[in-house]
């Protein structure tokens, strides 16, 4: 048997066209989720390979020469490492393995090659995940794994196309129950089991961590959503909802940066007034930071607050992640701050922004009161009739100079850090804060959806005796830009991303019923990990204990699956059609009367004799043989009646 | 016990206990669930590592529609195990035939298979010889033909032996298999001597020579034509039914030859298969060319006779020359 093996594998069979046809589609419906990641002349590459496939199996082209493969294989690694800038890692792996896919490809030979590529496939499908595990993508994996399961089954010589599909999609239907078991029961183990490579989460987006001109911008192009909040009972009306991430509290001159700030776990702010009581679902962004209404309270047990309030996880957020919160709008934080930090919230460097530096010492020279003084300075933003816009010109070394007095045009971080390196001109201790603004219901599901496009700036002051209060220079500029959102505050909607155009407002209502099912898959699908198996199972009334519990269950649950199978497998066929087994049903019922059947017998010599042997029920017995022999032996095929009129009389037979 | 006894053991209590081979046995032959075994194939193998690998990925990089991919196609696995599996079940084995060879060329065995059930059973490969699959598949409630060649390396009794019924329908991930025993032999005649001598040259009855032959009206038979025969003994008729091929007729005239083919007349230098292949290939011409003859063996003395059931008791007397009698 050994040297059997060793033998076919030897000789493999060629490939015929069909199949390379099929490897083909198999191939390109794989690639297809990655191509929106690869960089645009892989993608081209890898359908050009592809096409000369296609072309070799139509007879149009010579197959490729050894050294002309080994050359491109050799050319896409050194590609990959200028456009990546190295090689180990997440991105350029799964770029090298989808042109290794195509050019395996286009040397297959053999079924064996084939059978290579169509791995080869399961692991490409596999990667793309880490790109990103929408709905879209999930449907068109699925496509690809029938094809891919299709090439298999045409490997093993299938031919007929529509068998192999049908063949393929019932493979996978039945395969569904093993996977939803499995899917629920096996266990989730919480963080890597090895390294990562470095650029694993390259592709998450989120607020950045420092702020300069142009830094949100981008973010806001994007119509990707940042994270959603369900609210018990109200949420609060879209003016309150500043969503805090990032405090920036130190300045170089051109980017704001994150200052020093200790982390504890006593609440720095007091908490009072009304709160609101929600549950945060937030987009993973490869930072540690966790946004939250202001002012937030935590309940997680490893977040913590920084002295400047924000919320930080020990770990980045790298998967989506669900947390709870309690927020106070009103509370105070900062009434004691200690020196230092006035005094590091005052630093300017020198020579920077002149002439707002100027404006604001004329202020500060009227004006005593900081709370005053801050007043001024919102007037004096508002005389400058600054425009708000989506794309303000490019600015040079002074810019919040440049802005306030000359270009007139900007964006919230223009406006945010403007005004902080004029209050603190005006010796008023200021920073700057990051986060989103606003948010809208989704009215299907009834949570508040945030997304990269309400990407904010705000400044937050600290007077004397108040604490830190927040003050929105953009709102003071651009009221509308706060309370009804970005589309409605820029004169122009045209750089606006296209659904976010109030012309477009159907497209919009498709847009809530899909990120509905959105929200759904990535609470349910994506985001099922170790703490939503536990729930869930505990919904369903089990309660488990660690791995070994589940791992128990998931054998359980994949013996059943498969003792299922077995008994499909070996379930005995029925013998014949429905009238030949009521012809059954009648001899049987004769013999157990004592009058068997022998096996050469007619049905007509039957009846006969059986008549004779019951001769209370001779009429009937001779009518149902009559009428079985007819339909069995005559012209017309059976109809349903005449079945069942035959099924009625032999229930009706009565033999003593 | 030594080791070579101890393997022989085990593998025949393999044989007779894990994989129930008989014998012989009778047919028709139902292939129950214990006599068919599944294992993975190479590429089963490696789907399955690729799924380990998958799995792995899963964990650490959480990702949870990898998970479902990787359990999506390990079901998938499974179902095509079934699906093997089932390709097997309940296939009856109705009739088996050997048919006769030559030895050294194939010996064909024709099989009937039938599928009772209500879907079609497809790619099973059914051999001897693993390196020589015969593929066939089967409607749904049908029956079918397969031949199956049976390569010969002695004259005398072939047995059918041993065939494994194989398949990997429908993804090539598992091989599931079944070893069959149907009791058909038949004879293997020896290898006929290639390229052929020409036969023996006729013995007159009477010894006069051919000088003598006077009536050419009795007719012997024919034989290909050779350069050098005469023209008016052409078989022209023949020829021109035959696309040009020529026969010579061959004529007993009065005195009838005989063409004797003997074991004793051969060349003491031919040891007994030399002889044995010799005789056969004459055997052969002679009856292809419709001649009358003889055939004389140690121990076996046939009529002048010709046709096929003489040429089938001669060649049976050559395949069992020498083997004992009690087998036939």
């Amino acid at each position: 048997m050994v040297n059997r093996v060793a033998r076919t594998s030897a000789a493999s069979p060629p490939l015929s066209s069909i199949q390379g046809s099929w490897l083909g589609a198999t191939i390109l419906v794989t690639l297809l989720p990655h191509m929106q990641s690869l960089p645009g002349w892989l993608s081209g590459l890898c359908l050009l390979l592809l096409a000369w496939r296609l072309a070799t199996d139509r007879g149009l082209s010579p197959p490729p020469a050894t050294w002309l493969l080994l050359l491109v294989a050799a050319g896409s690694v050194v590609a990959a490492a200028i456009e990546y800038r190295h090689l180990l890692g997440k991105d350029p792996g799964l770029a090298l393995l989808a042109v290794f896919a195509c050019l395996k490809l286009l040397e297959a030979r053999t079924v064996r090659d084939g059978r290579s590529a169509v791995l080869l496939c399961f692991f490409l499908q596999m990667g793309q995940f880490l790109n990103g595990q929408e709905i879209w993508v999930a449907a068109l994996t699925l496509a690809g794994i029938i094809l891919a399961l299709g090439s298999l089954a045409a490997l093993e010589g299938q031919a007929d196309t529509t068998r192999l599909l049908r063949g393929s999609s019932l493979r996978v239907l039945a395969a569904i129950p093993l996977m939803l078991a499995l899917f629920v029961l096996f266990p989730r183990i919480q963080g890597p089991l090895w390294g990562l490579p470095q650029d694993a989460y390259s592709g998450l987006t989120g607020l950045p961590d420092t702020m300069s001109p142009g830094s949100l911008g981008e973010l806001v192009q994007s119509g990707g959503i940042a994270f959603r909040a369900d609210f018990d009972g109200t949420p609060p009306p879209p003016q309150a909802r500043y969503w805090r991430g990032p405090v920036l509290s130190e300045f170089t001159g051109t980017t704001w940066r994150p200052g020093y700030a200790g982390l504890t776990d006593v609440m720095p702010h007091d908490g009072r007034g009304p709160s609101y009581r929600y549950r945060m679902t937030l987009e993973p962004h490869n930072r540690p930071w966790l946004l939250a209404l202001d002012y937030p309270r935590l309940s997680g047990h490893d977040v913590r607050y920084t002295s400047d309030l924000q919320l930080v996880s020990t770990r980045p957020v790298r998967e989506r992640r669900r947390y709870e919160l309690e927020s106070f709008p009103e509370a105070r934080s900062g009434q004691d701050e200690p020196p230092h930090v006035n005094r590091r919230n005052l630093d300017l460097p020198a020579g920077s922004n002149p002439r707002t530096v100027t404006m604001a010492h004329e202020v500060a020279d009227r004006i005593a009161s900081p709370a005053q003084r801050i007043g001024a300075l919102i007037a004096r933003f508002r005389q400058q009739a600054l425009t708000y816009t989506l794309k303000p010109p490019v600015l040079g070394q002074h810019s919040a100079d440049e802005f306030l007095f000359d270009t007139r045009l900007g964006f919230c971080e223009h406006f945010a850090s403007a005004f902080a390196i004029a209050a603190r001109a005006a010796g008023v201790p200021a920073r700057v804060v990051t986060g989103y603004q606003g948010g809208e219901i989704n009215p299907h599901d009834g949570t508040l959806v945030v997304r990269q496009s309400d990407a904010h700036a705000w400044v937050e002051v600290l007077l004397p005796g108040q604490g830190w209060q927040r003050i929105d220079p953009t709102a003071e500029s651009a009221p509308s830009r706060i309370d009804v959102g970005i589309a409605d505050a820029l004169p122009d909607y045209t750089d606006l991303p296209l659904f976010m155009q109030p012309s477009m407002a159907w497209l919009r209502a498709l847009q809530w019923r899909w990120e509905a099912l959105g929200n759904r898959w990535n609470q349910w699908v994506i985001g099922y990990n170790e703490e939503r198996q536990r729930n869930f199972l505990r919904d369903l009334g089990f309660q488990v204990e660690g791995i070994g519990d589940l791992l128990v269950a998931a054998g359980i649950a994949a013996i059943v699956v498969v003792l299922a199978l077995m008994a499909w497998s070996l379930r005995q066929p029925r013998q014949g059609d429905r009238l030949d087994r009521l012809w059954s049903r009648f001899c049987r019922k004769l013999a157990r009367a004592g009058t068997r059947r022998p096996q050469w017998m007619g049905p007509l010599e039957f009846a006969k004799l059986a008549a004779t042997r019951h001769p209370s029920s001779s009429n009937r017995i001779r009518t149902i043989a009559d009428r079985y022999a007819s339909l069995r032996y005559g012209p017309h095929p059976p109809q349903d009646s005449d079945l069942g009129w035959i099924s009625r009389e032999i229930k009706q037979l009565r033999l003593k | 016990m030594t080791g070579i006894a101890l393997r022989a053991r085990v593998q025949h209590v393999l044989e007779t206990h894990l994989f129930q081979i008989r014998r012989a046995e009778p047919l028709p032959a139902r292939l129950g669930h214990r006599r068919i075994f599944v294992l993975p194939t190479g590429l089963g193998l490696a789907f399955g590592a690729t799924l380990v690998t998958m799995l792995l990925a899963s964990m650490n990089y959480a990702l949870s529609l990898g998970y479902a991919v990787t359990f999506l196609l390990a079901g998938v696995g499974l179902v095509s195990l079934h699906q093997t599996f089932r390709n097997l079940i309940g296939l009856e084995l109705i009739a088996a035939r050997l048919g006769p060879s030559f030895c050294g060329t194939d010996a064909q065995l024709e099989l009937v298979f039938r599928n009772a059930l209500d879907r079609p059973r497809i790619h099973l490969d059914v051999f001897l010889d693993p390196a020589r699959p015969t593929r066939f598949s089967i409607d749904a409630d049908a029956i079918t033909h397969v031949t199956v060649p049976v390569p010969t390396q002695r004259r005398g009794w072939l047995a059918t032996g041993r065939l494994t019924l194989e398949t990997r329908f429908p993804l090539g991930l598992i091989r599931g298999w079944s070893y069959l025993t149907p009791a058909a032999r038949n004879l293997v005649y020896p290898c006929p001597e290639t390229p052929p001598l020409p036969l023996p040259a006729p013995a007159y009855a009477h010894q006069d020579g051919q000088g003598g032959s006077t009536g050419e009206d009795d007719f012997a038979g024919l034989r290909d034509y050779r350069p050098g025969d005469s023209p008016r003994r052409v078989a022209w008729k023949l020829a021109a039914r035959t696309d040009g091929h020529l026969h010579t007729k061959l004529f007993s005239g009065g005195q009838r030859s005989e063409l004797a083919l003997d074991w004793h007349a051969l060349p003491t230098t031919l040891d007994v298969e030399a002889r044995l292949s010799r005789l056969t290939a004459w055997v052969l011409s002679a009856s292809q060319s419709n001649q009358v003859f003889s055939l004389r063996l140690p121990g076996f003395a046939s009529d002048r006779s010709c046709g096929e059931a003489h040429l089938a008791s001669c060649l049976r007397a050559l395949a069992l020359h020498g083997e004992s009698r009690g087998q036939d």
